[in-house]
């Protein structure tokens, strides 16, 4: 074992990396990483260095995203995609249960199948801190979700640190990134270094089981010029960060700005198509539906996906509480930044800029929150208050 | 990290909060036009979690769905478990057409329950608006049976019509006892009725309690719980002596379906029942 703890941090030349993809199959029943489908970079089951977006730079903006093929060789020059941790960890439909039913009798059986291993290439910092938000939402407060437990428990973490950041990133002003530090715990980490002739990834254990892998891998001793390379290129990236958001005093900005007229200006252009909450790797809010057999035998119990921007979201009998655009858009980020605070001892946002990307009027939460905290802005050159 | 290779019990095997019980039907009773209680055996086997005044159940209905609704029963009595509805959605319309024999999933009792022991030693005024008085009636059991715990009880009931009146024969029972008092109106009357008309805010002015020692339990209509409120605040009551109970839109009763969120709270594990100082800063704001 002295000799695992001694290759703790290592080096792994590019061309290594099929055989970390290789040993990933071997010990897990899926490798999932990132894949350019439908044009866009989501996580798929994987099998070799070629299904890697090698060389792909996304491009983000509000309500704006593409990829481009460029001529790097580096794997993992983009930051994230619409996918998250969130489907993998909690399924955006799973039927819970089922019900038989003959006469008064009735029996239920549970119909969620036990998961497989899971091990997944190329999770960023942001997602690593979302993760360790969900594990608060699902295992940390009261009751326990054991869906989530089941796929949550069986998970190895491969992250990859981002040097690139995107335009709508902000992982520096939440502390999530752009290095790995802090967030769910991770096995293994990889920075992907290019420079004097060399490419390849400095190679860091979080865990034992991170540590034993990395003893399978062709790793060669890191020198001391490496980890400072990493430092070196993760400073730059905190500096080239797209976006900022200023999270001092922010819960008690929007819980004392509920009647701010910048949350109608908001609504109006607000199409509450939920697209932010769908794409937010840390939004957890569900419905339950009732899913019936045609002649009445059977039912079951489907947890979808749901999201505060839906009128129904809050019908009660007489009429729905969050009836306005306005108080929705109120409702998700505040609770997204304010609230959350006070469910669950965190920021609910990581910063990893998909609710801007994706918002299809590219409505910017950093934005709308500088507004609130009376900071001037600017967007495409105008400035607004 | 949990190591990989480790193998965990699949979901199938653990609990999940999801999953109802189905109970038995044993009776339906009729309380006014469009209200009714449910009387639900467990199924053989089962012991149910008891509950506490003002805590609720979730009531599934086999191909129709769930909702959240307060048992109205005695805490003391476990044999039997109590839910008094209306009928207001397709899931309660469904429960209303339930018979003998039928079947009912419940999961619970969840969330926050009226705090009967802090209110020990002082006088109880219990304001019920509607169908209000259902979540209220475990606690009015509970005092009752502790008796000589408490102060002056007093129960201040409005309903929409005398036809609307809730739980009559109990509500006769209650009224004839010396050391309680029991005060009805109703919005409107009808040819027959004698008794108060108008809101149950009213009757607020003359009830008799101290106004030092005193625990208010209120649930009804958000606006008629507001003007309760602001009521017995009038009567010189600490804000922090009243207990309001609020209703939600609830998926889960678990705190993960996000649907019955209140500023910070979840309605479904912080309530429904909240101290009004607590919640006060967020039942004034609009759309919340």
């Amino acid at each position: 074992m002295t000799r695992i703890k001694d290759i703790a941090t290592a080096y792994l030349p590019a061309e290594g990396l099929q055989a970390l993809i290789d040993t990933l199959r071997q010990h897990h029943d899926r490798v999932l990483g990132p894949r350019v489908r439908e044009q866009a970079i989501r996580y798929e089951t994987i099998s070799s260095v070629a299904d890697l977006p090698r060389g792909v730079k996304d491009e983000h903006e509000g309500g704006r995203y593409r990829l481009h093929q460029g001529e790097e060789a580096t794997f993992f020059g983009f930051v994230v995609g619409p996918d998250s941790l969130k489907s993998i960890v909690y399924p955006p439909r799973l039927t819970l249960w089922s019900m038989k039913r003959s006469g008064h009798e009735g029996t239920i059986e549970d119909q969620d199948e036990p998961v497989g291993s899971t091990a997944i290439l190329g999770v960023r910092p942001c997602e690593l801190a979302a993760l360790a938000v969900q594990d608060k939402v699902f295992l940390g407060h009261g009751f326990e979700d054991p869906h989530y437990r089941q796929r949550r428990e069986r998970l190895f973490l491969v992250a990859v640190e981002c040097l690139q950041p995107g335009a709508h990133c902000f992982c520096d002003s939440m502390g999530t990134g752009p290095g790995v530090n802090g967030g769910a715990s991770w096995d293994l980490a990889l920075t992907e270094l290019v420079g004097d002739g060399r490419h390849g990834f400095l190679v860091r254990a979080g865990s034992d089981a991170g540590r034993e892998m990395m003893a399978k891998l062709p790793l060669e001793q890191a020198g001391d010029g490496l980890e400072k390379a990493r430092e070196t290129a993760l400073a730059a990236a905190a500096k080239s960060m797209g976006r900022t958001l200023d999270t001092d005093g922010l819960k008690k900005t929007l819980y004392d700005h509920v009647d701010h007229p910048h949350w109608e200006k908001v609504a109006d252009r607000c199409l509450a198509c939920a697209n932010c909450t769908m794409v937010c790797p840390t939004c957890f809010c569900s419905n339950t539906m009732e899913e019936t057999a045609l002649d009445g035998s059977s039912a079951a119990r489907t947890r979808v996906w749901d999201s505060c921007f839906n009128l129904d979201f809050t019908y009660i009998h007489g009429g729905h509480v969050r009836r306005s655009v306005k108080s929705r858009y109120r409702q998700w980020m505040t609770h997204k930044l304010a609230s959350w605070q006070d469910q669950f001892g965190v920021i609910g946002c990581v910063g990893c800029g998909r609710c801007i990307t994706w918002c299809p009027v590219g409505i910017d939460i950093t934005r709308e929150a500088a507004v609130l905290q009376g900071k001037p802005t600017k967007t495409s050159g105008r400035t607004t208050s | 990290m949990i190591a990989a290779k480790e193998r965990t019990k699949a979901a199938a095997g653990a609990a999940d909060p999801m999953r109802p019980e189905l109970y038995r039907v044993q009776r339906s009773r009729r309380e006014s036009s469009d209200t009714f209680t449910l009387e639900l055996t467990p199924p053989r086997g089962y012991k149910p979690t008891p509950f506490q005044p003002g805590q609720f159940n979730m009531l599934y209905m086999p191909g129709v769905g769930e909702c959240a609704i307060s048992i109205s029963g005695d805490p003391a009595d476990d044999g039997v478990l109590l839910h008094t509805t209306r009928v207001v959605g397709t899931v309660t319309r469904a429960l209303n057409g339930c018979k003998a024999g039928s079947r009912v999933g419940i999961r619970g009792p969840y969330g926050a329950p009226w705090p009967v022991a802090e209110a020990e030693g002082n006088d109880v005024v219990f304001v019920a608006g509607g169908i209000g008085l259902a979540p209220l009636r475990p606690a009015i059991f509970h005092v009752l049976a502790h008796r000589r715990q408490y102060g002056r009880i007093v129960l201040l009931y409005g309903a929409r019509t005398p036809e609307d009146i809730l739980f009559k024969p109990m509500l006769r029972k209650w009224s004839s006892r010396l050391d309680m008092d029991v005060y009805v109106t109703v919005d409107r009357a009808e040819a027959g009725w004698r008794g108060n008309v108008g809101v149950v805010t009213n009757l607020i002015k003359r009830a008799p309690f101290d106004r030092l020692n005193t625990t208010a339990f209120i649930c009804g209509p958000e606006i008629m719980m507001h003007y309760t409120v602001l009521e017995i605040l009038g009567r010189g009551v600490n804000e922090k002596g009243i207990y309001v109970s609020l209703e939600r839109n609830m998926k889960c009763a678990t705190g993960f379906c996000g649907h019955c969120q209140m500023g910070p709270f979840f309605v479904c594990k912080d309530g429904p029942v909240f101290r009004y100082d607590k919640v006060k800063r967020w039942m004034e704001i609009r759309e919340l």
